[in-house]
């Protein structure tokens, strides 16, 4: 696969790691947050991390939109995949991430599907327009999550539908900005003032990038003074990032360097981002899982599209539902704590039991270090 | 005034007709289905007996049996089906032990309102799968279900065969040291499966793997008796497979990514899904565990079969009181082979 | 987040569709969020959707700083 196979080549990460050997300080740590949850999945899948010297660590952040989904937004989805008191019966579509996360009561989507709730996983927003055009007599809701790289799909889809007057076709919008997350995490008390999560720079998100481009990030390296290396997708290009970080900060630097100059630039997709902002406006705060409520950092449907607005068509109470008292998700999304922290890590909660949505989602930072990475702390 | 026709019965409509509850019920429509279906697809000596049970001699050595229940949906995929998969799966089961398979039962569970055309359509894949394995099909049951309590039709077959004395073959016999063998490429049921659900397809096809293994098996077991383990990566794929392995046998696996074959296009359509290889289904592979001195002849016996092609040796068994299944990844970093938690989902994160 | 992958375009489809190939396997993808794209370009896929073309030149530029040819890339 072109473009695949040769950013994941053994012969050139020995080389970046041979380089990054070389550049690092051995009298200081360095401890750089990876945004972007598949990041997390391809440093735990391809042992990133055994190619790095002892004193560069990487700390995991919140960028895994299944694992920021607070528990009430899931019952929410619940509710309105097992809703009966419509006209028509609802088909519930969403990408199959969602379908395991613990939610209320010891239920999941899965488990309301098995109770007979229709609901359908699907590869693409398209896919839920489709079921919703072929299925007339069918009130179709589309789970809409993610960053900014999966929002565009839903805003085309929403003016698709509009265009068409599709009556039974709505979307439950959870869709969660990067930059908000990233300023969140640098003002939280333990960045900002207690010193207790370190982070000397950030690896960009690759996808989320090639979406809003390169220039928000520049605002937290002017005004944290921290690096940012947006990265490509591919561990090569991680172990790139890396070594341009660390050399950032021993030369004292704090810029937006782009790494996956291949698919991003300053600007980024102008086409796609115009769409979203159309479709869809801010919200004041949007409660995330682990960092709470936070402004400004999540999207819903304009009013010029509210007939395709889920939560309107369909009115429902938004419980802020805790997370399990053991769960440290909360912490771990920020930082704070990691996996092995947790005291239910490995034994309550596992991938196959698991507890809090960090261990659901494969690139959550639980689930990551618990099928790839166990085997270093066992030992 | 028309005659009644004496002995005249109007032939089941295979083209149009649907299961109905009659066909279930032990009395004339059933009778009927099994003659005209069953009886006539699987033919055999022992089925022409037309007992409720099929009398076999008993082989010299040690008799090994199996039983697999299929409910695969789709029914019908690019490679195969549920019938041919029932025959196969089975029949590996059996040949897993390193014996010979022998006799096949088949029991059916028919939702009513099946279409009959796709019951034939299934039988006959099955009664094809079994000729060509030499495994008869001797003995049989057929239940219908109410509409909406069964998915179509749900398939049990139970295989007999014989196993000489002196072959060990068992999950538990992996020792340190040994040598771990793939006999072809992994992924490719799972992953043609995956890609017929709704929304997931792709334009190109990707066919699954079914095939009987019996062949193989003895073609390994003749050039090396003391094999230690055999197993088909079915459901979970080879990565819970090997986990299982290590789990009875106690000790862990190292594994070379690069190692492993999978089929470009497997690996390209896992990349689009977000789906791992390692963990999905095959229906004609198999792992073979030997003593690290035993591997060149085991590959080359596999390698000579039509079904061992592209064997390969993918690793070793270690000391390892966590019995934990590593992989030295093509990156060059090291990661763990996990068992799977529940059926591997696509993903878009 | 966000699994994507580079595929390329073998055949422009009506309605801002595209066929894309990834090692042989075809799949029907949506052009709607780039611009400007033929036959032979790579796109980035994601849930459907090419959201941007691949690069060659950077592309080839960024496997040199790789190999540790090229200077270490400066602000974007």
């Amino acid at each position: 696969m072109k473009y695949v196979d040769e950013f994941r080549d053994g012969t050139l990460a020995r080389a970046i790691a041979a380089r990054i050997a070389k550049a690092v300080d051995p009298g200081r740590t360095y401890h750089f947050m990876e945004f972007c949850g598949g990041h997390t999945h391809a440093i735990s899948r391809y042992g990133v991390q055994d190619l790095l010297p002892g004193n560069v660590v990487m700390v995991h952040g919140p960028g895994c939109p299944v694992c920021v989904l607070p528990i009430g937004r899931i019952d929410m989805a619940i509710e309105l995949a097992t809703r009966a008191d419509g006209d028509r019966p609802v088909t519930l579509c969403t990408y199959a991430d969602t379908m395991r996360v613990p939610a209320s009561n010891g239920m999941s989507l899965m488990k309301a599907k098995a109770k007979g709730a229709d609901i359908r996983m699907v590869y693409s927003a398209a896919d839920a327009l489709r079921i919703a055009r072929d299925e007339p007599g069918r009130e179709v809701v589309f789970f809409a999550i993610g960053f900014e790289t999966t929002t565009p799909p839903t805003a085309l889809v929403v003016r698709e539908a509009a265009a068409l007057g599709l009556p039974n076709f709505t979307v439950f919008c959870n869709h969660v900005l990067t930059p908000a997350a990233i300023s969140h995490i640098l003002e939280s008390p333990e960045v900002r003032s207690l010193g207790t999560v370190v982070i000397d720079g950030f690896v960009g998100p690759a996808h989320v990038s090639t979406i809003i481009g390169s220039q928000p990030y520049e605002y937290f390296a002017e005004e944290y003074r921290k690096p940012v290396v947006i990265a490509g997708f591919e561990p090569l290009d991680v172990l790139q990032a890396i070594e341009m970080l660390v050399r950032q900060v021993n030369e004292g630097r704090a810029e937006v360097e782009n790494e996956f100059s291949r698919a991003v630039t300053r600007e980024g997709n102008a086409r796609a981002k115009a769409l979203v902002a159309d479709v869809f406006e801010l919200r004041r705060d949007f409660e995330w899982r682990g960092l709470g409520r936070v402004p400004y950092s999540a999207l819903r449907l304009k009013e010029a599209y509210a007939t395709f607005d889920a939560e309107r068509r369909f009115p429902m109470s938004e419980k802020s539902v805790p997370d399990n008292k053991a769960c440290e998700c909360g912490a771990i999304l920020r930082g704070v704590k990691k996996p092995t922290d947790c005291k239910v890590f490995g034994t309550v909660c596992t991938p196959e039991t698991p507890i809090g949505s960090c261990m659901v989602s494969s690139e959550g930072a639980c689930a990551a270090h618990y099928t790839y990475g166990r085997y270093r702390s066992a030992a | 005034m028309s005659e009644v026709r004496k002995g005249y019965v109007r032939p089941i409509d295979f083209k149009r007709g649907l299961v109905d509850m009659s066909h279930g019920s032990g009395g004339r429509a059933m009778a009927q289905l099994i003659d005209e279906l069953f009886l006539e697809a699987f033919d055999n000596e022992w089925l022409r007996e037309m007992n409720d049970q099929a009398r076999v001699p008993v082989p010299a050595g040690r008799l090994v049996v199996a039983t697999d229940s299929h409910v695969v949906s789709p029914l019908f995929f690019p490679g195969g089906d549920i019938g041919c998969l029932s025959v196969h799966g089975t029949v590996n089961d059996v040949a897993m032990a390193g014996a010979r398979p022998l006799y096949l039962t088949s029991g059916f569970i028919l939702e009513e309102g099946f279409p009959l055309a796709d019951l034939r359509r299934i039988v006959e894949s099955m009664a094809a799968a079994a000729r060509e394995a030499g495994v008869p099909i001797v003995t049989g049951d057929t239940k219908v279900v109410e509409k909406g309590k069964g998915d179509g039709v749900f398939i049990n077959t139970t295989g007999v065969g014989v196993v000489p004395e002196g072959v060990e073959v068992s999950g538990d016999r992996a020792r340190p040291g040994d040598a771990i063998l793939v006999s072809g490429t992994m992924g490719d049921h799972g992953v043609a499966i995956m890609s017929l659900r709704e929304n997931l397809s792709f334009e190109t096809t990707i066919r699954s793997d079914t095939a009987a293994l019996h062949g193989l098996v003895a073609a390994m077991v003749g050039a090396v008796p003391s094999v230690h383990c055999l197993r088909d990566p079915t459901r979970g794929g080879l990565a819970t497979t090997l986990n299982e392995i290590a789990r009875q046998s106690r000790c862990g696996m190292r594994l070379e990514e690069t190692a492993i074959p999978v089929r470009p296009e497997v690996a390209a359509a896992c990349e689009l899904l977000g789906l791992d290889p390692l963990y999905c289904a095959n229906e004609g592979k198999l792992i073979a565990i030997c003593a690290a001195q035993d591997a060149s002849a085991l590959l080359g016996a596999m390698r000579g079969h039509p079904l061992g092609r592209d064997a390969a040796k993918i690793g070793e068994v270690v000391e390892d009181p966590h019995h934990f299944v590593q992989m030295r990844t093509g990156f060059g970093g090291s990661r763990m082979v996990d068992w799977l938690a529940g059926e591997q989902l696509p993903r878009i994160c | 987040m966000c699994l994507a992958i580079p595929a390329k375009v073998v055949e422009l489809r009506e309605g801002e569709q595209a066929l894309i190939d990834l090692a042989g396997v075809r799949k029907e993808i949506s052009l709607a969020l780039v611009e400007d794209v033929r036959p032979g370009d790579y796109v980035i896929v994601h849930v459907g959707y090419a959201l941007q073309k691949v690069d060659p030149e950077e592309a080839r530029k960024t496997l040199e700083l790789f190999a540790g040819l090229a200077a270490a890339e400066g602000a974007a």
